[in-house]
């Protein structure tokens, strides 16, 4: 019965929204978009609801909403899902990365906005996942469609990447 | 692991996702290692301040509304029986009736149909069997090992012939699932070739002469002896094939 399914739905995917909206916001960087996209996506999931038969339905949303965004990129902003991986993880810095001098800062908070904002869209996708939402690496695997090993990798290099942003953006102030 | 292995592991590390050993082997390094564990330091205050410090954006509760509203709406906008008008649905069953009807009757009137259907199951069993390297759950060239092996699997127990001196050899048994039942597939080989034979008890005790078929590049054989239907494929030639159906029908 339909009732059924839209109860069902709003007991299961419903409560995920605010993970959805946060991965959203952070791969499209501005409200108005994000909103669009997450309700797009709940659409989305609503009608493939009946092949739904997992257990994390967190992961499952996550998904599609990743995917929606990607879709959106392809039409919107093309040119912010090309990126370069050829940099090392660890580049020799001139400066080391420093964090009592960031928590110095009294916008520590809006720095690290900057600093992840500026990142390639696949390092700052996987950062949000594991420290916003903690994601398991194999959860973080099946979300952004690459092998499980490819995980840690690539938070090594984001997080490199991180590391060099903040010490630019610490020293500027 | 030296340097170079730990600037990747280390996340793992960092992040609980590793195994013990692994743990192990990266603390013993991080013990000697003043460079490593310095940048292990950066990374976790790092990893701190980005969890601590980095926004995190819920919905607002008019985004919540909206879905919720939306998703009703598409729920309700779905029913499972769409109105139509009497006239029609008088018409669609008639329709129904007659293409129900067309579907009991066909296949009696024409019986070629089932054998053409079961045809295309063999051809496909066998093409898996070959497709994902796994011919025989039994493998044995010995039909006293391969014949008990389908004892309690299958209700029926199918005759396991020795080949071997015709130039067929026994490769082994593997159950299968044709013609909606559990059937025996017993494995044979002629040079580099494979022979499928399927065998599953028949309706009844007529006995068939067996009929050539070609589909997909494959000869199949089929007949009816002894209350058991037959069924061989390979990709061997015509006439080989054709001589393996005659040493199976003739064997004892």
């Amino acid at each position: 019965m339909p009732d059924q399914t839209v109860a069902r739905f709003e007991q299961v995917v419903l409560p995920h929204m605010d993970a959805a909206y946060n991965l959203a916001r952070w791969l499209t960087r501005n409200d108005h978009d994000a909103e669009d996209l997450v309700q797009e996506a709940y659409l989305r999931a609503f009608k493939f609801f009946g092949s739904f038969h997992g257990a994390n339905a967190r992961s499952w949303l996550l998904t599609i909403v990743r995917n929606t965004c990607y879709t959106w990129f392809r039409e919107n902003r093309s040119q912010e899902l090309t990126t370069s991986f050829d940099e090392g993880i660890h580049s020799t810095e001139a400066d080391p990365f420093d964090p009592e001098k960031l928590l110095m800062q009294s916008e520590s908070g809006q720095l690290l906005k900057q600093a992840l904002e500026d990142l390639p869209l696949e390092f700052r996708e996987v950062l949000i996942l594991r420290e916003l939402e903690g994601l398991s690496y194999k959860e973080i695997a099946v979300i952004a469609g690459i092998p499980p090993g490819t995980v840690m990798s690539r938070l090594a290099r984001a997080r490199s990447r991180l590391k060099q942003c903040l010490t630019k953006l610490v020293n500027k102030e | 692991m030296n340097c170079t292995d730990i600037q990747v592991a280390i996340h793992g590390y960092m992040d609980g996702e590793l195994d013990p050993l692994k743990n192990l082997e990266i603390e013993k390094h991080l013990q000697h290692c003043a460079v490593c564990s310095q940048s292990y330091k950066a990374d976790q205050a790092l990893q701190t301040a980005v969890k601590t410090g980095a926004q995190y954006f819920p919905a607002s509760a008019d985004l919540r509304k909206r879905i919720q509203s939306s998703v009703r709406q598409v729920g309700k906008s779905e029913p499972i029986f769409p109105v139509i008008p009497w006239r029609w649905l008088a018409v669609a069953a008639s329709v129904a009736f007659v293409v129900i009807l067309a579907w009991a009757l066909i296949p009696s009137l024409y019986g070629v149909d089932a054998e053409q259907l079961v045809a295309q199951e063999v051809v496909s069993s066998h093409v898996r069997s070959l497709m994902v390297d796994h011919v025989a759950d039994v493998m044995s060239s010995d039909q006293h090992t391969v014949k008990p092996w389908f004892t309690g699997k299958l209700d029926f127990s199918p005759p396991v012939k020795d080949l071997a001196k015709a130039g067929f050899p026994l490769v082994g048994g593997r159950l299968d699932y044709l013609d909606n039942r559990p059937v025996a597939a017993l494995v044979y080989q002629r040079q580099n070739h494979l022979i499928n034979l399927f065998i599953w008890p028949a309706p009844d005790d007529t006995h068939v002469n067996p009929r050539a078929l070609m589909r997909q590049g494959y000869h199949l054989f089929h007949w009816s002896q002894s209350v058991m239907t037959y069924w061989a494929i390979s990709d061997l030639n015509e006439t080989a094939l054709q001589e393996f159906v005659r040493l199976v029908q003739a064997s004892p």
